[in-house]
């Protein structure tokens, strides 16, 4: 069987590492999951190719939906996969929500800084002055850093990484899964077809090598000017606590009125 | 019988149970009531005038049965959450009125695809837009048939009085299990809002629904000759839900064209080839009656007084009085039309059952209109009187 993905995608790492991940924490199958996706590339690394229960909804709305999900089966390992413009565009209400109220849930975000399916449109992530479908002459919009949004927001795991960065990323998969709490992973990623062709990038190996370049570790990061950091992607786990859920808050609550009242 | 009266201490003491009795409540209360009755286990929601009780009332009741409530920052959310909750197996709801409404119709569309089971209760209000926030109106009938693109077929069941909001959404809950489907409850303001006496009989007179589930070696779970089983997440059916075009295993088919006719013939053909199951109406005086009048929520209320007054003019009127908006009670309005030379309509919009009525007339009945929006008044007895001693003239 085929994947859908074009060669040299991002996804296909994204992917690959997830699966690693999971294997390396035990799992013999993925009995144990169930897979919430929207639109977009990204939606695609789980659904419809895993032997797993997946829930493919629509752009933007894979969070709520995993909430209903988590919150009425919180035993299940509930896990989104989305690009930028899914859950940092249209998504970045629910994604705020979701990790404001701790929902027991990872959340990957395969941020490839455009939207690709549609064929390059620019996204909330595309940097300033890029030029995509929508923006021939160059985007006029700043970025959003997602990470620390998500961060303010109040989760519980965040972490950065690019494709790039294989090993951890796998490494962050399998704490986002085993986090008690809202776990949130960005993982830059290349699309050569809807942003580097256009973005003047060669090939992959290009936009690979660029990532490599340009990440920088958070502690490298405090040793940097900010005119500088903007061009740089930050690396690394940026929070790892751990906190009451929104499953043990909501659940003590119905326990207590079950039995009292 | 047990009277009680409506208060939060006594609501508390109720626990999970809804005794029976008779009680004095309020329309929304009486929903919230009907559908903990129907075992309803999960209510997301958003606040809005004139449902937010609601959602309030469930978020006291609901944990006593076990059930879990949560606000949700959007409608978007809400609907997507109770998605999410009833591929766990789980009865969810949501109520929301005309804005809300709007906002879910992304996924409705979702839910009808995946023949997702599940309750949407629209109190409707005047709109469009903001419109009067606080005051009845009857304008979102061809929403809830209409409200989300592509072609597929709905239930919105319309109550009329606090009883058919306890009553309706128990059926409600029972039709989405039965035919794997979103169900509408199309109340407005003033149902919603008036108290009223209701009366919950004993459990072993309330039927409920459960979804039939598959058995092991089962593994299509969508758009069959019949409604499919469905499977629960977690249970290891590995189901995989989608809202693109799809086959019986829930495999995305875009390409094919045959696939998707099938699809979306066997959604459609789901609903209304089931119709005269479906559909659920009440009649009087069908068979022996000059005027025709056909009506439903709180219009019909004053329709029940306009007959008697007519009635003392020695004018007979037949009416209908819709339970199911959709499907559409083709047949019994066919039947009415046989009989009377004039039918109306009144209704709290600017025609929207009426052109149905007139598509299945077809020409053969004159049918009149009679509507009024502003939401501070209901068409009165007075007024739909007026109206009929004029059409026979």
């Amino acid at each position: 069987m085929t994947l859908p993905f074009c060669v040299g995608c991002g996804c296909v790492t994204v992917l690959s590492n997830f699966l690693r991940a999971v294997q390396e924490l035990g799992h013999k199958d993925l009995s144990e999951f169930v897979f919430c996706s929207g639109i977009g590339c990204s939606a695609w690394i789980p659904s419809p190719y895993l032997e797993a229960d997946s829930l493919h909804t629509t752009h933007g709305r894979s969070i709520p939906v995993a909430t209903g999900v988590k919150l009425m089966r919180p035993d299940l390992n509930v896990v989104v996969f989305g690009g930028d413009g899914d859950i940092a565009g249209i998504g970045l209400s629910h994604l705020i929500h979701a990790s404001r109220r701790n929902l027991d849930i990872a959340v990957v975000m395969v941020n490839n800084m455009i939207y690709g399916m549609t064929g390059g449109q620019v996204a909330p992530t595309t940097p300033l002055g890029t030029k995509t479908t929508t923006t021939p002459y160059g985007s006029f919009e700043y970025p959003l850093d997602v990470t620390r949004l998500v961060v303010s927001a109040g989760a519980s795991y965040v972490a950065r990484w690019t494709t790039a960065h294989g090993e951890q990323l796998k490494e962050a998969m399998k704490k986002a899964v085993t986090t008690k709490g809202f776990a949130f992973i960005e993982a830059a990623s290349p699309c050569p077809t809807a942003y580097g062709r256009r973005a003047g990038f060669k090939d992959v190996a290009e936009m690979l090598q660029w990532f490599r370049d340009n990440s920088v570790s958070l502690e490298q990061a405090t040793k940097i000017t900010e005119k500088e950091l903007n061009k740089k992607i930050v690396v690394g786990e940026y929070v790892s606590r751990e906190i009451p859920t929104l499953t043990e808050n909501i659940y003590k609550i119905v326990r207590g009125v079950g039995k009292g009242a | 019988m047990k009277t009680v009266r409506s208060n939060i201490e006594e609501k508390s003491s109720l626990k999970n149970k809804v005794f029976p009795g008779t009680y004095f409540w309020q329309g929304n209360e009486a929903c919230a009531e009907g559908a903990i009755v129907a075992g309803c286990r999960f209510f997301a929601g958003y606040p809005i005038t004139p449902a937010s009780e609601i959602a309030e009332h469930l978020a006291l009741r609901l944990p006593q049965a076990g059930g879990l409530v949560v606000q949700m920052e959007d409608e978007m959310a809400s609907l997507g959450a109770v998605i999410g909750a009833s591929w766990t197996g789980a009865k969810a709801m949501t109520a929301t009125s005309g804005p809300g409404f709007s906002l879910m119709q992304e996924l409705m569309g979702y839910a009808f695809m995946t023949e997702t089971p599940c309750v949407v209760v629209d109190v409707q209000r005047a709109g469009p837009s903001t419109g009067q926030a606080t005051k009845c109106g009857q304008g979102d009938v061809m929403q809830a048939r209409w409200g989300t693109h592509g072609d597929y077929a709905s239930i919105a069941l319309s109550p009329n009085s606090v009883q058919e909001m306890f009553d309706l959404t128990i059926q409600a809950f029972n039709l989405a299990e039965t035919y794997r489907t979103p169900v509408i409850v199309l109340a407005d303001e003033i149902i919603a809002h008036m108290r009223e006496q209701i009366l919950v009989p004993p459990s072993r007179e309330i039927t409920l629904v459960e979804r039939k589930k598959p058995t092991a070696s089962n593994k299509a779970f969508f758009a069959f000759e019949e409604v499919a089983p469905m499977p629960s997440v977690g249970e290891g059916f590995n189901v995989a839900v989608t809202g693109s075009t799809h086959d019986e295993h829930g495999r995305r088919f875009t390409a094919d064209a045959a696939v998707h006719q099938k699809l979306v013939k066997s959604l459609v053909g789901k609903i209304l080839n089931n119709a005269d199951k479906i559909v659920d109406y009440e009649t009087e005086n069908m068979n022996d009656c000059d005027v025709g009048v056909i009506s439903f929520g709180c219009t019909s209320r004053a329709v029940y007084e306009a007959v008697e007054l007519t009635k003392e003019k020695g004018v007979k009127v037949g009416f209908i009085r819709l339970k199911t908006v959709w499907p559409f009670p083709e047949k019994a309005v066919r039947d009415l039309a046989q009989m009377c030379k004039v039918i109306i309509v009144p209704e709290m919009n600017l025609k929207e059952v009426f052109y149905e009525v007139e598509r299945v007339v077809h020409g053969t009945t004159s049918v009149v209109p009679v509507n009024k929006i502003g939401g501070s008044e209901m068409i009165t007895p007075e007024e739909l009187m007026a109206e009929i001693l004029r059409s026979v003239k």
